[in-house]
């Protein structure tokens, strides 16, 4: 009864508010009433929010979007959450499709597709005022009266048109497919392609199950078909001519790690840092590289800095807890001066946290996590094509400084799927093979490297003078035999720092997005870098002074901060870490510490959750005043 | 954004100063290394400690076998025997208390070409950093690990260890140790080692006989070395040297060193047990069946440049 209510009541809010929406405007048939084709509207973006269980397949839903999105060359960028428990649980995927710049996964939805009656109610609120939610008629029983005509309702019974579908099997395993039908419908999709991508996921199963997901498809697809509801097309994309890839920023990591000459890791599963090892060790055997699941972090650590000193340079990551783990070994990297590349995927801490949220509360560990004074190099990608191409850098640096180097990323960046131009894979890959002819003599330590810079020689290699080199955590002379002395441990912590100390004179001085002078300059690092950059433009089309600047290389900071500053009557470091004792963020306590600038000051989030435009403008507003 | 700040460039491999080649030194035209060529700096250890013998015997295993400075990495964690790599010439690496195992899987690993040599203590292999002892074990990596085992903690002066007999009295144990000490042996048996000797620095012949058996085994292959700390725990090992009035009784021949319960039966008899080879079989290690992995891996794609394997990947993102 309640249902029929609501299908009454839906229509009613439909036709209400299908004029005073924007993007959505265009004829609206009353579900479930044979009519004729709409007229379909050209939309520039969408945001479709996919709201279910996480065993039903959303994710593959969402995957698909995205990817059609790339091949179509379209920007897109995905946005996930995951439950933590080990089976099931309510899971959402946002995949915001646009044929201009995409930036954020979107702070409102235009669609929600509600698979249950929680996903209806936990969701409803994200979607934006006119938006459409198509909800499974079969689980949502209860609509929300006072929402009827906030949004438009409109009903399937996705459950049982599903099991229809495959033959009355009882099991409505491929309503995610069926879903994606009707989504590519109501917004046009191209058919063909994604036929060929539903092929391509299915290829190597069992044939039966490629039809079965094509009949789901198919009968989506001709549902909405039959009752003719809304069309829309999307713009066309303006990424005409690059080719287009879709991945995670996890697999950008593990593919950058590929291209940059790799071939050694370790590591110890732990979300969400595991989608990366598990990549690796599925890749590494085909370019002659190994990855090995050590017992621990520890052992994991220790054994990419043993192959890193046989001869080049190993990957080993982690999360939070984990990196906490592999802090004394770091600490060695850094006295011994061995390469290394340390990927940090961060997610809600301390402890155990918050494993399947985003957050960036390890800035502080991995610029100053350890003992003693062990300077490292600490970069953050800001988008999953950045993973690709900051990976690669972070093998370089670690290779040219002889240093530990730390890759610090996000749950966000790391699930998050979005399309980019393909890399020239020829021009990038390299080969970082050790070179092990024999040399004359060498000082892994010589104090007289200009910098500091030395590198170490790997086993293997002959020396003829006789004199080999040890390589050691103990403070030590320029051979590598250890020392207590004073004077010696001043010229070492001096070396160790000097050549950092030059890396930081060499990096790219970062380019404020937006005029360089104005009233709020909101910096950010990581996964800030695209929702800042909306923030940016939104307040900038509202009149505001507002513009942007992105910090990629943490520790060292580069040079000409301070005058980027001076532009700028406020600075507000945007993080999502907590304020901390004194009202900043990690960020923007270390920015303090270097320039004792007043200016700066933070605009921090620990909800778990990545930042929403609105979020970051009302706050940068609020604290300007 | 697509684009490197840092791109690729070769890099030399010192860091800006000028390394001089020299020609290549055929295996025929060289000369086993001297114990004055393999020696480094002076043992820092205490005179009459146990390790000197282990250093004496390497070193003569070295000459012995032909092993160039080159093929060689010595390895060590932390402890007074960890000091190890720093009084041999030869490329090495003094890493962290506890952890030598999984840097030396590192090396072993992804360098077939390479002998690796482990030394450590027992506070290193059977405390601090147990599990990884029990995992090397278990995957069988190649690589062979001497614990100079002494039954207390020497550097740190005098601590409870968890090899300490029961009732040893140390500085954190005035009263004498209550815990049950960790027997090597069945210790690694159980974690499956696929070469189990046990020695004692007293015994020289016998320790060098146990290097080059464990040198030569294909796999995790693990001496214990009764290794007595003169400062901390003198005459720990008084039982087990004939010149003090004890006995270094051999493992008979009868005994059938594939026979892992046995092995073990004879890690059980009373202090001080006897010597020699416990346990030793022939298991795939970590090595071989990467190395299948990869081989079969390869096959698939044979002819392909680095960069051809890679686009596959990205072939199947677009």
């Amino acid at each position: 009864m309640s249902a029929l209510l609501g299908l009454a009541l839906c229509r009613a809010g439909t036709w209400l508010n299908f004029l005073k929406n924007p993007i959505f405007m265009s004829t609206t048939i009353v579900p479930g009433t044979p009519g004729p084709v709409s007229q379909i509207s050209q939309i520039p973006e969408a945001v479709i929010r996919i709201a279910g269980n996480s065993q039903d397949g959303i994710q593959a839903i969402g995957g698909f979007l995205a990817r059609l999105a790339g091949r179509s060359e379209q920007e897109v960028m995905t946005f996930m959450t995951i439950p933590s428990t080990i089976s099931g649980g309510p899971s959402i995927f946002q995949v915001r499709i646009g044929s201009g710049e995409v930036l954020s996964a979107g702070d409102e939805a235009d669609m929600l597709l509600a698979f249950y009656q929680h996903s209806y109610d936990n969701h409803l609120g994200s979607l934006r005022k006119g938006g459409v939610v198509l909800y499974d008629s079969d689980h949502v029983k209860e609509l929300q009266p006072e929402n009827l005509s906030k949004y438009r309702h409109v009903g399937v019974a996705i459950s049982g048109l599903t099991v229809e579908a495959i033959g009355g099997s009882g099991r409505d395993k491929g309503k995610n497919v069926f879903a994606l039908g009707l989504l590519a419908r109501m917004f046009d999709l191209s058919v063909p392609k994604l036929h060929k991508l539903l092929e391509e996921r299915f290829t190597g199963k069992d044939p039966s199950i490629v039809q079965n997901a094509l009949n789901c498809f198919n009968a989506g697809y001709n549902y909405t078909l039959a009752t003719a509801h809304e069309l829309f097309r999307l713009k066309p994309g303006e990424n005409v001519g690059h080719n287009q890839v879709v991945m995670s920023g996890n697999e950008a990591i593990a593919l950058g790690l590929l291209a940059a000459g790799v071939r050694f890791g370790a590591g110890y599963p732990i979300t969400p840092w595991s989608d990366i090892m598990e990549m690796l060790r599925r890749e590494l055997p085909k370019y002659g590289g190994i990855f090995v699941q050590g017992e621990d972090e520890i052992a994991s650590v220790s054994m990419a800095i043993g192959a890193s000193y046989a001869g080049r340079v190993a990957v080993t990551g982690s999360s939070g807890p984990g990196i906490a783990l592999k802090t004394e070994a770091l600490g060695w990297a850094s006295m011994a001066e061995m390469p290394l590349v340390i990927i940090d995927v961060q997610r809600g801490g301390p402890s155990t946290g918050m494993p399947t949220s985003v957050e960036q509360s390890d800035l502080n560990i991995a610029c100053f996590g350890g003992h003693g004074d062990s300077p490292r190099v600490v970069l953050a990608p800001s988008t999953v094509e950045d993973c690709f191409y900051t990976a690669i850098e972070a093998v370089n640096l670690a290779r040219k400084y002889s240093t530990p180097v730390i890759l610090l990323t996000d749950q966000g960046i790391a699930t998050r799927i979005e399309a980019f131009p393909e890399p020239d894979l020829k021009k990038v890959c390299q080969d970082i093979s050790p070179d092990l002819s024999p040399i004359a003599d060498h000082k892994p330590y010589d104090l007289s490297a200009p910098d500091g810079i030395t590198r170490h020689i790997a086993p293997g290699t002959r020396v003829a003078s006789g004199k080999y080199p040890v390589v050691t955590g103990l403070e030590h002379d320029e051979l590598g035999h250890p020392t207590g002395s004073p004077k010696l441990h001043i010229a070492m912590t001096s070396k160790r720092r000097s050549k950092l100390q030059k890396l930081g004179r060499e990096l790219p001085v970062p380019k404020v997005y937006g005029p360089s002078e104005g009233q709020i300059l909101l910096v950010g690092w990581g996964s800030a870098q695209g929702p800042i950059q909306e923030a940016v433009k939104t307040a900038r089309a509202a009149g505001e002074a507002v513009s942007g600047l992105h910090i990629k290389y943490i520790n060292p900071l580069p040079e000409g901060l301070e005058q980027i500053f001076e532009g700028f009557r406020h600075v507000f470091v945007v993080e999502l870490n907590d304020e901390g004792l004194y009202g900043y963020g990690q960020l923007a306590a270390v920015l303090r510490a270097r320039y004792c600038n007043p200016k700066i000051r933070g605009i921090n989030k620990v909800d778990g959750l990545t930042w929403k435009i609105r979020e970051i403008l009302d706050r940068a507003r609020a604290l300007a005043q | 954004m697509n684009s490197l700040a840092f791109p690729f460039v070769p890099l030399d491999r010192t860091g800006g100063i000028p390394l001089i080649p020299v020609p290549p030194l055929p295996d025929s035209e060289r000369k086993p290394l001297t114990k004055k060529e393999v020696s480094a700096d002076h043992p820092t250890w205490c005179p009459g400690c146990g390790d000197f013998s282990v250093l004496a015997l390497y070193f003569k295993m070295i000459e012995k076998r032909k092993l160039w400075h080159e093929k060689i990495t010595t390895v060590a964690g932390i402890g007074c025997s960890s000091r190890f790599p720093y009084f041999v010439q030869a490329h090495g690496a003094h890493y962290i208390h506890g952890r030598a195992l999984p840097f030396a899987s590192g090396i072993s690993l992804s360098r077939p070409d390479l002998h690796v040599f482990v030394f450590g203590g027992d506070g290193d292999a059977f405390s601090i950093g147990g599990n990884h002892f029990n995992h090397t074990a278990r995957k069988n990596i190649k690589l062979t690990y001497v614990v100079m085992d002494n039954q207390v903690y020497g550097l740190t002066k005098n601590q409870t260890s968890p090899t300490s007999p029961l009732g040893r009295k140390s500085k954190t144990d005035a009263w004498g140790s209550a815990d049950r000490p960790i027997n090597p042996m069945k210790q690694a048996i159980s974690a499956g080692a696929t070469f189990v000797g046990r020695t004692s620095a007293t015994s020289p012949n016998h320790v060098l006989e146990m290097m080059e058996a464990a040198m030569d085994h294909d796999g995790f292959s693990f001496i214990e070395c009764l290794s007595e700390c003169v400062e901390f725990f003198p005459g720990a090992f008084d039982a087990a040297i004939p010149r003090k009035g004890g006995k270094f009784e051999l493992i008979p021949p009868s005994h059938d060193v594939t026979d892992e319960y046995a092995a073990y039966r004879l890690a059980d008899n009373p202090w001080p047990g006897q010597f020699g080879i416990f346990y030793k079989v022939n298991r795939p290690t970590k090595n071989a069946s990467e190395a299948k992995i990869i081989a079969d891996h390869r096959a698939k794609v044979t002819g392909l440049a680095d960069w051809q394997i890679l686009q596959k990947n990205f072939d199947r993102m677009k």
